[in-house]
């Protein structure tokens, strides 16, 4: 069947059984390999991708799902590499591996697209579905508090 | 920037080659015209084995020791760019393919670094020496009267300059200085600053490449279906019933299983887990966690081992000790559960093979590539991707035995890629071990006797058993010849009980006397090294049995300690660190402290761990450690890999363990192989000692102490010493 969505913001189609989850369209069939593969069952958040905005476990969302919908990946967090959080995780020097990041990435940024001013609880709440097996979580929760606050230097700037 | 160098360095090596394998049907990746993998770059002058300078005057650097998240390429690049002068961030590092001139290529022990302290600045030292002797002899100029700076180097006299690139070719044809004098501490401008990783920024745009991401034209995937039970066979198999799959093209026997090859990643999967299939029992033995526990109890209680350690007379002192104490300790097994699962992708053609993964040991990949393929080790290319995690297990080449098994019969361009259950269930284990404790204390609390006996298995006859049985022989002379000079070196750590002993048999409390021994028992679990090896489960068992000796002495644990490491002032100095920076004695309210120093590879760390105790919750809210490891190359890394090798070692403290019953392992994923999450991890403090002396590894030294410092804050708060992990109140 054919699907259609955007993907990074550009329309894409594919012709694909319906049940292909959204990790497998986007790795093997679009060639984005930014977003990984840890679990395949929804443990570890190395596939998260947003879909609409929201977060969402690539290996567990058919690609049916994504029919007439936005899907961003880590490639398409921002089209230079600057987005606020990408600009912190490299300041503080987030990634060990770095293999968990671009799904820590897309999982900070539903929170911070959310709640520009998330506390400690909140990242808990936020980040808790993603696995760090290098164990970079207070750096990635310096790096969600120091993303905020570029975003409100930069706001208060322009 | 460097990260990304790899991608573009093929990218414009290989482009115009590449772009005509493209038109005409060819391969993207290894294309036949590309030189030996990643050895050398077009143009490049080589400066010593590790440096290389293109005309346009790009430094190269070849990272031999891989990168896995430990910061070598960012070590590696603050060593060349001091010796050059050159800002660390404008050099492109690069991982080897398997290179003679790199020897025997491993990476562990946490020995990056200190091993290239003075080789690779001595290299980068030499390469600077003969690009200011070409620019001496082009501006004929004497050389004490240049300069370098920023890539260039500078006659200040007559304000001429030329660039590295200028200079690099007639420099690299310039006879390489025997001696060299390297700058001093004092003229470090890199060395010893916070900077920022070299490979961060890729990885935070999804631009890194792993193993898993390599992508060929025409490329199949596969997935392995293997018996759950080490030892066991493939009985039958209904390949029918998958064939008629979406995207199955291949379903055949090989030697570890059977496999599946589908036209993608998922399609494979799912026909795995359709596959109808049995399995024949196989003669081996079928552990199983509760009869290892029994048999390891039933040996320390009967056994008395083979002494690594022995000094003076344990029995006599104990017999007249004030106070005796004879406890027992155990740690389970454990997974390495890197985020990346394994994976190997491999590309045949007529005249050259090329094997793409992440790995600690590209050598033995090539050789059992071309072993398994029937191709000549010249022509087999291998390409170290990033790792998505090591910690032990990519040392070990069983993936590239499956895949090329895949390639072999398909003649096909193969992506084999393991599920996280093939993981958990199909690891190399960190081994279960056993612990028996004698101690005795004088009346004034000297520790009089020291009694330890271990129960732990060797891990060579596990691995050799796996190379006879599971991979065939050529797995065995693959990976013996691969190894080659280098086994020499790793083969004693590999050897008998002596991994299991390390942090034991060389424990620094003085005592009066001491006797260390082990008893080899071998219940047949596949077992390998876990980041940090026998440390990870010695330094629980020393540093709670030692805070044990501490309460018993009716002292405080970290004076406890302080009275007996008077030889070892590096200990001593990480306490008293700790002490202060973690406000030693004086815990916020409801929490509770303990502590635990302990040396592995060269570093000594001090960890106070402070904790909260809800009923049999056992909550870690803060993190204090001072680590003292030589000269910090990069202090912002080294604190990193404290943090992670802290946050690793409190995985294996509180959450997970691997269970085997009749043989197989009972976990599987993360939702019973259960990880620390960010709503558990500890707010983690790292202050490091001052040191002029070499520097010495980062990477596992973090893991070893933690679990005591924790299972010690936990005595603390209720009086109950847990012996065991991972630590359970509720037990
Ligand atoms: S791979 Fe999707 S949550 Fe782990
Ligand atoms: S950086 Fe390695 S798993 Fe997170």
């Amino acid at each position: 069947m054919t699907i259609a969505f955007k993907l990074n913001g550009e329309a894409v189609s594919l012709d694909v059984e319906p049940e292909l989850p959204l990790l497998w369209a986007i790795r093997d069939e679009l060639g984005l390999t930014g977003t990984k593969f840890g679990c395949g069952i929804g443990q570890c958040g190395a596939c998260t991708v947003q879909l609409d905005g929201r977060p969402v476990r690539g290996c567990l969302t058919p690609i049916s799902s994504a029919e007439g919908r936005a899907v961003r990946t880590i490639e398409g967090l921002d089209p230079n590499g600057r987005h606020a959080l990408q600009r912190a995780w490299v300041e503080l020097s987030v990634p060990q591996c770095g293999y968990c990041q671009s799904g820590q990435l897309m999982s900070a940024a539903s929170l911070l697209g959310a709640n520009p001013e998330p506390s400690d609880l909140d990242i808990d709440a936020a980040m808790s579905g993603n696995i760090c097996r290098c164990g970079t979580y207070g750096r990635i929760r310096a790096a969600i508090h120091r993303a905020a606050e570029i975003v409100r230097e930069e706001e208060g700037v322009s | 920037m460097s990260g990304l160098t790899r991608r573009e360095f093929l990218g414009s090596s290989a482009a115009a080659a590449a772009a005509a394998a493209a038109t005409s049907g060819g391969l993207l990746v290894g294309c036949t015209s590309a030189p030996a993998a990643e050895s050398s770059v077009p143009g490049g002058a080589a400066l010593g084995p590790w440096i290389q300078i293109t005309p346009d005057g790009r430094v190269l650097v070849w990272a031999d020791k891989v990168e896995m998240g430990q910061g070598t390429m960012t070590g590696y690049a603050t060593l060349v760019g001091e010796e050059l002068d050159l800002d660390p961030a404008r050099i492109e590092m690069i991982h080897p393919g398997v290179d003679a001139r790199f020897g025997f290529q491993n990476t562990g022990g946490s020995d990056s670094l200190a091993s290239s302290w003075l080789p690779l600045r001595e290299s980068a030292a030499k390469a600077r020496a003969r690009l200011e002797v070409a620019a001496a002899n082009r501006l004929g100029v004497s050389r004490d009267e240049l300069s370098v700076d920023d890539g260039r180097v500078v006659h200040a006299g007559s304000g001429r300059s030329l660039g590295f690139g200028e200079l690099a070719n007639e420099a690299a044809a310039l006879a390489e200085p025997r001696d060299v004098v390297l700058k001093s501490p004092d003229q470090f401008r890199f060395i010893g600053r916070e900077r920022p990783r070299v490979d961060a920024a890729p990885k935070v745009r999804g631009a890194a490449k792993y193993g898993l991401d390599v992508r060929v034209p025409g490329m199949r995937h596969a997935a392995i279906v293997r018996p759950p039970r080490r030892g066991d066979r493939v009985e039958r198999f209904d390949a029918a019933a998958v064939l008629g799959m979406p995207g199955v093209t291949d379903v055949f026997e090989i030697s570890s299983g059977v496999a599946i090859v589908a036209t993608g990643t998922w399609q494979a999967r799912r026909a795995a887990a359709a596959l109808p299939i049995t399995f024949a029992r196989g003669e081996g033995p079928r552990p199983d966690s509760v009869e290892i526990r029994r048999e390891q109890d039933r040996l320390l209680s009967e056994e008395s081992g083979r002494a690594a350690r022995d000094e003076g007379d344990v029995e006599d002192a104990l017999a007249s000790s004030e106070q005796r104490l004879d406890v027992r300790y155990f740690t389970p097994h454990q997974a390495h559960a890197a985020m990346e699962p394994l994976n190997c992708t491999i590309i045949p053609q007529s005249d050259r093979v090329d094997v793409h993964l992440g790995t600690q040991g590209p050598t033995a990949a090539q050789d059992i590539a071309a072993h398994i393929l029937g191709r000549s080790r010249e022509d087999v290319f291998v390409h170290t991707a990033f790792l998505g995690g090591g910690f032990g297990r990519r040392v070990f080449p069983d993936v590239v035995v499956e895949c090329a098994e895949v390639v072999k019969h398909t003649n096909a361009p193969i992506q084999l890629v393991w599920s996280r259950e093939d993981d958990t269930g199909h690891d190399f284990y960190r081994p279960a071990t056993g612990h028996r404790f004698r101690a005795g204390l004088a009346a004034d609390g000297a520790i009089t006797a020291w009694d330890h006996t271990l129960v732990a298995p060797s891990l060579i006859p596990s691995m050799g058993e796996d190379i006879a049985g599971a991979f065939g022989p050529e797995w065995m002379r693959g990976f013996l010849n691969a190894a080659g000079g280098g086994l020499a070196k790793v083969l004693p750590r590999l050897v008998g009980p002596i991994m299991a002993l390390e942090g034991a048999s060389d424990q620094p409390y003085a005592a009066g006397s001491v006797r260390v021994a082990s008893v080899l028992h071998d219940p047949g679990v596949r077992v390998g090294i876990w980041r940090s090896v026998g440390h990870s489960n010695n330094g629980f068992v020393v540093e709670s049995f030692v805070d044990e000796l501490a309460h018993a002495a009716g002292d405080d644990p970290l004076e406890f300690r302080r009275g007996r490491l008077s030889e070892h002032p590096r200990h001593l100095a990480c306490l008293a660190l700790v002490e202060n920076k973690a406000n030693w004695g004086a815990p916020a309210p409801g929490r509770h402290q303990g502590v635990a120093v302990y040396e592995s590879f060269g570093t000594v760390v001090a960890h106070v761990a402070e904790v909260s105790v809800a009923g049999s919750r056992i909550r870690v809210e803060r993190v204090t450690a001072a680590v003292d490891c030589g000269r910090a190359v990069n202090p912002d890394i080294v604190r990193a890999q404290i943090e992670g090798g802290t946050n690793f070692g409190l995985t294996a403290a509180l959450k997970s363990a691997v269970t085997f019953r009749d043989g197989a392992v009972v976990e599987s994923n993360f939702h019973d192989y259960a990880m620390l999450r960010m709503n558990e991890a500890p707010e983690i403090e790292v202050h490091i000692i001052e040191s002029d002396a070499a520097p010495s590894g980062v990477g596992e030294p973090g893991t070893p102490g933690i679990a005591a410092a924790v299972a010690n804050a936990v005595f603390a708060a209720t009086g109950k010493r847990l012996r065991e992990l991972p630590l359970r109140l509720d037990a």
